[in-house]
Formats: structure tokens, C-alpha cells, sequence
């Protein structure tokens, strides 16, 4: 079991492929088809880009507060990747890459930022959850969603995503005992990106690394290299076979370093070190993977430009659609309150109109 | 039928409920074996088992937030807060998320959950065991609110609560909990959320009162027998969303008002009655539409909860303040 041989509390951490791309033990690298592995990686890709495009439209006025995934790309789609089209996402909010993994529309992602509910409409059937802005709260929402389908007897996972931050929380430790007791079929991923806002994880908590709190719980923990899309893959894997076996419950940690800012409204060069940030850039997640993929000639420096430009065009493309989208109406606003409208907001309604509202 | 209390009649309820539907579950701090601190769930898990009466961690925001998670995958999840003065470790998952959830994902997922807490004081209760929180949850678009005064309401409100779509909190007054029995009919019914009730028809007075403030309100209605005061009193029933309709319409008739409740007064649930009221029914008013609610204090422990407790004679002497203005 990963779990064990990479115990938490001896601070082992699961690493198969190193910052150059190569695979650090021959045992661990997973028998993933081509096309997965490609699919990974573009995915990666395309939340790169996509990430990198929706800075630029709020530099230029066009989008509003985003918080970016840059550098957190692995974290999200090696997890994706493991989980069955059955399986639930629990997202907080910085997870665009692992949503786009999930078939969530680039779209959605957009207009979520640009201001618009409509964002967070998925589809029922990607078993994706809204976006949760309170931090840690969705923990307990997913260890609900775990308990129903353990009760109901679903053959389906629940993997719920929290920061290095969000384990200060209480809700963190409700919700995740909450799973251990009950012995849920779900999985929790720490993106430890080593910053909440401006302040550094050493702040958060005293232990050593973040998946020894799994121990507290009586529920296997794991510390990974979040930067590496083969080693979240693999975590997962198991954590999943875990949990659909009626074992429980994985908290998995994934290190891994925020190469941009918490929000666009957020300026990181006050607050972190340059000299990590520079050395957190040599282990950008796409740089393995890409020599992967490359050593594997399933890639190459000219696909990579090529699809860069690709992705930069869709993005591009998907964007003006959403801003094409303008604002809400004013049905929209009041239609999902309540399934059954009271009749004094629907009278707020009908003065909103008579008021010229549409 | 039975004659049943109120703790009898949401006891019964749940039962029936629960062996209608399958996707019922009951979730809570020492709900299941022990059947709630004050017995109300006794029973029901060793009829339907552990998996459907759940015994929690003591974890407010994990009971309600996994609510809101089974609620979402196919459960109509039916929680306890042991008393509503310990429901705020659960609040943010009300606020901000059970409220909203329908809205925010425009209307894929809507939560059928119930969140059951016993309120109010009277009961010689230790600290945060004695609050009438009512505005915290009326205040938050996307939340409703509903206490029983009587047996017979308590079963229809709270099937009418398991059924409807969106969450519902359901206030139990726990000093009524055993006060007194009624009859209750042993089928499935429901008292529709949103509709008070006329308890007693009148010229004078408009009188609401809901929950364990009832029978205080009668009794005081009794005390002016011999005054020549015609009430019309109103169990509100539904908190959020209240009845604008059959109150204002009531006062219309009457052109007087009083609310009475053990909420704290100011910013209460009955300010925004009286405001309604001004802006429905001002040209029909003989005398400024009044409240009488807790004292703006902390509401004292036993051997000083005399002071905050609204007593049938206060309620007597506030309606003939109305009436003689």
C-alpha cells in the first residue's frame, strides 16, 4: 500500500516522476493508455492557457476577480484522471484544471468569474459540485453525498478539494472525521500550494506535513508531489479501490506551490520568497510531464506551440461568447430562490419590472 | 385516533414518514439509540436501523453540511440540533449553503432537508439552552421556518416540512414538548407552510402568536373575559414565509395589532410584521400596530429567567393598552 510505504509521519512523500520527467521508480509508474496520458496533459495545458488568458481579460477589465490554478495543474487532473464518470467532484475554487478534466465547459469555468450563476449550472450527470467559496465547508457536503451513496449502495467515489489553509478550519475536521467514523467512500485532497492568501503554511499548522493529520482520524494519509500528474494518479487510484471496497476514507496531500497570485486582486511578490518561487518554477508541473511525454514520443516542442496556440485561440473564442453573454435577467435572479416563489418576492419581482427591470 | 403531545405527535410523524420513504434519514447528536435528549426520535432506531437514525460526531456543521451532501445524492436527510442555542457551528452551512444551493446552481440541486431544533426558554435550562432565534433563519433568503403550537400542527408541519422541496427549519417549543395532549388523526396530513391559523375569531384586536407563546396568549385572552374585548387571535404557524395575507386582513377588520413573542424586540419578528402592516393596512389602523417581545437582554438563567419570560398577564395588559389607545 502507498500509503504505508510512504507513511506521513516519517514525512515520506510519493513521487514517481522528478522535475525533469523521469521516472524515479520503474515500479511505480502506472500503465496509463496513450491517450489518457494525452488527454492529461492537454488538459493541463488547456487550464494553463485558459488560466493564463483569464488574467490577462481582468488586467483588461473585461473578467472580475479570478483566482488562478498556475503551477497547481497536476494536483488537479492526476486526480481527475483516476476517477470514474460516476464519481463525485467536490470543488472549492481554485480547481479549474480538474473541473475541465471532469467535462465541465471551459465556458461554465468563465462565466462563474465573470459574474454570472450560470457558471456553476453543470450539468447533473458531470457529478460536479458548484464551486464553495467558504472554506472547507464542502467537506461535509461531500461526506454527505459519500454517505448516501454508501447507504443507497452506489458504486461511486466522492473526492472533495480543500487548501493548505482550509485545514485550520473546523469544518475540515468535522468533515473529514465525519467520513472516518462512518467509513465513507470518499477521498479529500489538500492542494497545498504553501500559501492561504498571504499567509505561508507554517503558519496553519505545527505538524511536519499536512496528511499526518489523516492519523488523528484513523484513516490512511499521503503525502504526494503535486506536481506530479503520475503520482496524484496513482494516490488516487488506490485511495479509490480503498474506498469502493468499503474501506474508507483518503486524505491525500498534494505539495505544491501557487506560481501566481491568490486572486487577481492579490500581489504574491510582497509575501513570498523569490528565491522559492524561482525554485518552485523548475518544478512546474507541465515541464515533467511534457519531457514525459516527450521521452515516451507521445509529444514534441512544435505539438506543444502548436496546441498552446490552439488553446489560446479557444480560449479566446470561448470568452467573447461569454462576454456576449451580458447581464443576468431579472427572472433569472428571483426564478431559484425557492421552487415556489412567496408571494411577497414575487411581488418584489413585479415592482422590479414595473420599475423597467427585464 | 390518538391523543398525543407534541413530542408524541413529531415522534409519530417520523415514524409514519419513515415508513413511507425510504430516502428518510434521521441524523443528530444522540438521536438514534438514545432517541434525542428529549426522546423525540425515541425508538426509531431500532425500527429502521442505524443507517437511517444516525448517532453523529458531536459536529454541528457536519450534521448539517452532510445533510446538505445526502440531500444532494438522493436522501431527504431530517436533522436535530439539539437545542437551536447550539445551532451556530451548523449556521454557515445554512447561510451559506443550504439557502443558496438551489439558487446557485439554478435549480439542479435543490435540498429536501429538515433541520429540527428545539427553542425557547421556560424550561430551567442551563446556558444556550433557552433562545428564540427566529429572525437568524427568516432573515436568509432560501430558508424556511415553522413552529407547531399543537399536536395536530406539529404532525402536518412537519409532513408538509419532509415534503417540501426546499430546506425547512422546524422549530419544536420545547416547553410545550409534554404540556398537554390532543388528538391527533392517524393518517398521512399535512398543514400547509405559509398559512396561519384563526385560532379564535374577533372585532377588536389582532393578536399573533406562534409556538410555546399560544397557550400564554389564550390564557391572557381568558383574564380579559370580563372586559368586553373581542380578540381575534392568530397562530402564525409559519415564520418564513409568514401569512401577510390573513393578517393583514385581519387587521383590517380588527384596526388593531399585537405580536407577541419571546424573541428578543428589537430587529424581532415582529418589527417586520408591523412594518407590513403599515405599508398593507395604515389607513385601517385606530392605534399604532405594537409588539410585545423579550427583553433586549441575554436571557438569564433559571433563577432570573422570571424576569424575561412573557407571562399571560403582560400579554392581558398589552391588549388593553391596544385596545384603549
Amino acid at each position: 500500500m502507498l500509503t504505508t510505504k510512504f507513511d506521513p509521519l516519517k514525512d515520506k512523500m510519493l513521487q514517481v516522476l522528478d522535475p525533469k520527467g523521469k521516472v524515479v521508480d520503474a515500479k511505480l509508474e502506472p500503465k496509463i493508455d496513450d491517450e489518457t496520458l494525452i488527454k492529461m496533459y492537454e488538459t493541463m495545458l488547456l487550464g494553463r492557457t485558459a488560466d493564463t488568458k483569464a488574467l490577462q481579460y481582468q488586467r483588461q477589465g473585461r473578467m472580475l476577480t479570478y483566482a488562478p490554478i498556475k503551477g497547481q495543474e497536476a494536483a488537479q487532473v492526476g486526480v481527475a484522471a483516476a476517477l470514474g464518470k460516476e464519481d463525485w467532484f467536490v470543488p472549492a475554487f481554485r480547481e479549474m484544471a480538474a473541473l475541465l478534466y471532469k467535462g465541465a465547459p471551459l465556458k461554465q469555468l468563465y462565466l462563474y468569474w465573470y459574474g454570472n450563476e450560470e457558471g456553476n449550472h453543470f450539468d447533473p450527470d458531470l457529478k460536479i459540485l458548484p464551486i464553495s467559496v467558504p472554506i472547507a465547508s464542502q467537506i461535509n457536503h461531500a461526506a454527505g453525498i459519500a454517505y448516501a451513496s454508501k447507504i443507497q449502495k452506489k458504486e461511486e467515489v466522492t473526492v472533495a478539494y480543500v487548501g493548505d489553509g482550509g485545514t485550520s478550519h473546523g469544518e475540515f475536521h468535522e468533515g473529514v472525521n465525519f467520513g472516518a467514523v462512518f467509513n465513507l467512500p470518499m477521498i479529500t485532497v489538500i492542494q497545498n500550494n504553501q500559501f492561504a492568501i498571504s499567509t505561508p503554511r507554517s503558519v496553519q499548522s505545527k505538524a511536519k506535513n499536512l496528511a499526518t493529520k489523516a492519523v488523528g482520524y484513523g484513516i490512511p494519509g499521503i503525502v504526494v508531489d503535486g506536481n506530479d500528474p503520475l503520482a496524484m494518479y496513482i494516490a488516487t487510484v488506490e485511495a479509490r479501490e480503498r474506498a469502493l471496497k468499503g474501506d474508507g476514507p483518503t486524505l491525500i496531500e498534494a505539495v505544491t506551490y501557487r506560481l501566481g497570485p491568490h486572486t487577481t486582486s492579490d500581489d504574491p511578490t510582497i509575501y513570498r520568497d523569490e528565491k522559492d518561487f524561482k525554485d518552485a518554477e523548475t518544478k512546474d508541473p507541465l515541464i515533467r510531464f511534457k519531457q514525459y511525454l516527450i521521452d515516451k514520443k507521445l509529444w514534441s516542442d512544435e505539438k506543444d506551440e502548436e496546441k498552446i496556440k490552439e488553446f489560446t485561440d479557444y480560449s479566446n473564442k470561448i470568452f467573447k461568447e461569454v462576454e456576449e453573454t451580458g447581464l443576468v435577467d431579472l427572472d433569472d435572479v428571483f426564478d431559484y430562490q425557492y421552487e415556489t416563489l412567496p408571494p411577497h418576492i414575487e411581488e418584489q419581482r413585479q415592482r422590479a419590472k414595473e420599475r423597467g427591470g427585464k | 385516533m390518538a391523543v398525543m403531545t407534541i413530542l408524541g405527535a413529531i415522534n409519530h410523524t417520523l415514524d409514519q414518514q419513515m415508513e413511507k420513504d425510504d430516502s428518510i434519514v434521521l441524523l443528530g447528536e444522540d438521536v438514534g439509540f438514545e432517541g434525542g435528549v428529549f426522546r423525540v426520535t425515541k425508538g426509531l432506531q431500532q425500527k429502521y436501523g442505524k443507517d437511517r437514525s444516525i448517532d453523529t460526531p458531536l459536529a454541528e456543521a457536519a450534521i448539517i453540511g452532510s445533510s446538505i451532501g445526502m440531500a444532494m445524492n438522493g436522501l431527504k436527510p431530517i436533522s436535530e440540533m439539539q437545542f437551536s442555542g447550539f445551532m451556530f457551528d451548523g449556521y454557515n452551512q445554512l447561510v451559506s449553503h443550504a439557502a443558496r444551493m438551489r439558487n446557485r446552481t439554478r435549480g439542479t440541486y435543490n435540498l429536501p432537508m429538515v433541520v429540527r431544533m428545539p427553542y425557547g426558554g421556560g424550561i430551567r435550562a442551563l446556558e444556550h439552552h433557552s433562545e428564540s432565534l427566529e429572525v437568524l433563519f427568516a432573515h436568509i433568503p432560501g430558508l424556511k421556518l415553522v413552529i407547531p403550537s399543537t399536536p395536530y400542527d406539529a404532525k402536518g408541519l412537519l409532513a408538509s416540512a419532509i415534503a417540501d422541496p426546499d430546506p425547512v427549519i422546524f422549530f419544536e417549543p420545547k416547553r410545550l414538548y409534554r404540556a398537554f395532549k390532543q388528538e391527533v388523526p392517524e393518517k398521512d396530513y399535512k398543514v400547509e407552510i405559509g398559512k396561519a391559523r384563526v385560532v379564535q375569531k374577533g372585532d377588536d384586536i389582532t393578536v399573533v402568536a406562534w409556538g410555546a407563546l399560544m397557550p400564554e396568549a389564550i390564557k391572557a385572552i381568558k383574564l380579559l373575559e370580563d372586559q368586553d374585548i373581542s380578540v381575534e387571535l392568530i397562530d402564525l404557524r409559519t415564520i418564513a414565509p409568514w401569512d401577510r395575507k390573513t393578517v393583514v386582513e385581519s387587521v383590517k377588520k380588527t384596526g388593531r395589532f399585537l405580536v407577541v413573542h419571546e424573541a428578543y424586540t428589537s430587529f424581532g419578528p415582529g418589527a417586520e410584521m408591523i412594518s407590513v402592516i403599515n405599508e398593507q393596512a395604515f389607513l385601517y389602523l385606530e392605534a399604532p400596530p405594537t409588539r410585545l417581545g423579550g427583553a433586549d437582554i441575554t436571557i438569564p438563567l433559571p433563577k432570573g429567567e422570571h424576569h424575561f419570560i412573557i407571562t399571560p398577564e403582560q400579554i392581558a395588559d398589552k391588549i388593553k393598552d391596544v385596545v384603549k389607545f
